[in-house]
């Protein structure tokens, strides 16, 4: 260290505990706990069994805290084993709920759909997936490089091969755009 | 001299660093072959090829290959701690990265001890961790989008998917989202938004609005905010003042969209190759 760096004043720092990039994973009974824990540990997950805070009205006494950016990889992983938690909310705020409002543009040719920071867009006449921006984690360039020239019917969908909230928010892209383009 | 730390999407890609060069429509980092897509590519691309326009040395790049997991990424969070501090870069930009608020943290102690301190730009999964972290106000430059914004407007979000509807729903409200950023300490010294208009801020307020020329569907294209990133990063880096620097990024990424006559199909190299044409079309008249 130089003796510079030794004399700044050093910011303080904020505990990873505080939970500000924590989830939870709530669930009906404790065995579902138990049998989730069993599961997303053997996988290598950091995870961990604590109780519920008070804003969390539902569920068992027990919840599951984990890296709530990986909130797409951690429910595939449970859901292949057939757990389903009731909900999965924020450590930091338990009260937020995951965007429902979408912003849709029609450009003529193609249509766009934004949810949250993500957007997808289509060619109308082939449902051909022509452009994803947006999103600032990892998944997203390569969500776009295997869904981006593929139909909307034939692509992967974000759930499947996604990992991170952004990849979940695209998700919501694409069901949004499915649904308008496929009913 | 500028850093760019961040992924490219393919799990195989190891750690690696140094300068980052265009080559055959794409770039290449120690003789490693990328091609350009959206991301940290695209961010890169536009580095270079400003840095060309400017006669700047080629940006350097950490890069590693990450598709979500996150193990690269935290493999990359530790090279830099261990590593940081030897280097005597004048502005670092943070880009596609896991966003982690303890790793985050760990590089920012790193970047402290540094020599002389960097100019730092956050943008994408590391500005997400910079503002879940509370060290915004340590930041030079955030770049957001709109949606990204309105997550940093949110104090309660910690991620733009759990942005609160009252403050996602209105996309003419970006001034008012701005301000609430800046009230609770969610905002880097200064904000470049990207959006129609975009705008450039800080805590006293907007700056300066560049509405034109505007291709409406810029918005669709993957990687148009990446490239703004590579091009305010250069000249930032080159010494141009901060504001100067986003004011002039934001009309050249603009002028080099409009160039390509873009369609919500356009891929973004498309439009990476017009920057060094938009640049002098703006720089001269700047001077003229």
């Amino acid at each position: 260290m130089s003796l510079l760096g030794f004399l700044k004043p050093k910011k303080e720092k904020r505990s990873p505990e505080s939970g500000q990039d924590r989830g939870i994973l709530v669930f009906e009974h404790t065995s579902e706990v138990i049998r989730a824990e069993n599961v997303l540990k053997a996988d290598g997950w950091k995870i961990r069994v604590m109780g519920p805070p008070p804003e969390i009205r539902s569920g068992c006494d027990l919840v599951i805290e984990f890296p709530l950016i990986e909130e797409l990889n951690i429910l595939r992983t449970l859901q292949k084993t057939g757990i389903k938690p009731l909900k999965t909310v924020p450590v930091s705020s338990p009260l937020l709920k995951p965007v429902d409002l979408f912003q849709v543009k029609d450009f003529g040719q193609y249509l766009m759909v934004r949810a949250a920071n993500m957007k997808l867009t289509v060619e109308k006449e082939t449902l051909t997936i022509v452009n994803i921006s947006g999103g600032g984690c990892p998944d997203v360039p390569y969500l776009a490089q295997v869904m981006v020239g593929k139909t909307l019917t034939a692509a992967p969908s974000p759930r499947e091969i996604g990992h991170t909230l952004c990849g979940y928010a695209l998700q919501l892209a694409y069901e949004e755009m499915t649904r308008r383009c496929l009913r | 001299m500028l850093a760019i730390v961040g992924t490219v999407p393919d799990q195989d890609f190891p750690l690696v660093t140094g300068e980052v060069l265009i080559e055959d429509g794409g770039i290449s980092i120690r003789g490693k072959r990328i091609s350009v897509n959206r991301g940290t590519s695209a961010l890169l691309a536009a580095a270079a090829k400003t840095g060309e326009a400017l006669k700047q040395p080629a940006p350097f790049g950490y890069l590693v290959g990450d598709i979500g997991l996150g193990d690269g990424s935290r493999r990359l969070y530790e090279y830099l701690t261990q590593h940081l501090e030897k280097c005597d870069f004048n502005t670092i930009a943070f880009h596609y990265l896991q966003p982690d608020v303890d790793w985050h943290n760990r590089v920012l102690f790193a970047v402290e001890e540094m020599s002389q301190r960097p100019i730092l730009i956050a943008d994408a999964g590391f500005m997400y961790a910079a503002k879940m972290s509370g060290q915004a106000a340590a930041y030079d430059l955030f770049t957001p989008d709109i949606g990204e914004l309105a997550f940093l407007a949110d104090e309660e979000a910690p991620h733009p998917f759990y942005t609160r509807g009252f403050i996602l729903h209105d996309e003419n409200r970006n001034p008012d989202l701005i301000t609430r950023a800046y009230t609770h300490e969610n905002a880097a010294r200064c904000l470049m938004v990207k959006g129609q208009p975009d705008y450039v801020a800080n805590r006293r307020g907007i700056i300066e609005m560049i509405d034109s020329p505007s291709e409406e569907s810029m918005e669709a294209i993957g990687g148009t905010g990446d490239t703004l990133t590579g091009i305010v990063a250069t000249m930032i880096a080159s010494g141009i003042e901060i504001k100067e620097a986003a004011v002039i990024a934001a009309r050249a990424n603009r002028l080099a969209g409009s160039f390509a006559k873009p369609t919500p199909a356009t891929q973004i190299m498309e439009i990476i190759q017009h920057i060094p044409g938009a640049l002098l079309e703006i720089l001269g008249k700047k001077s003229v």
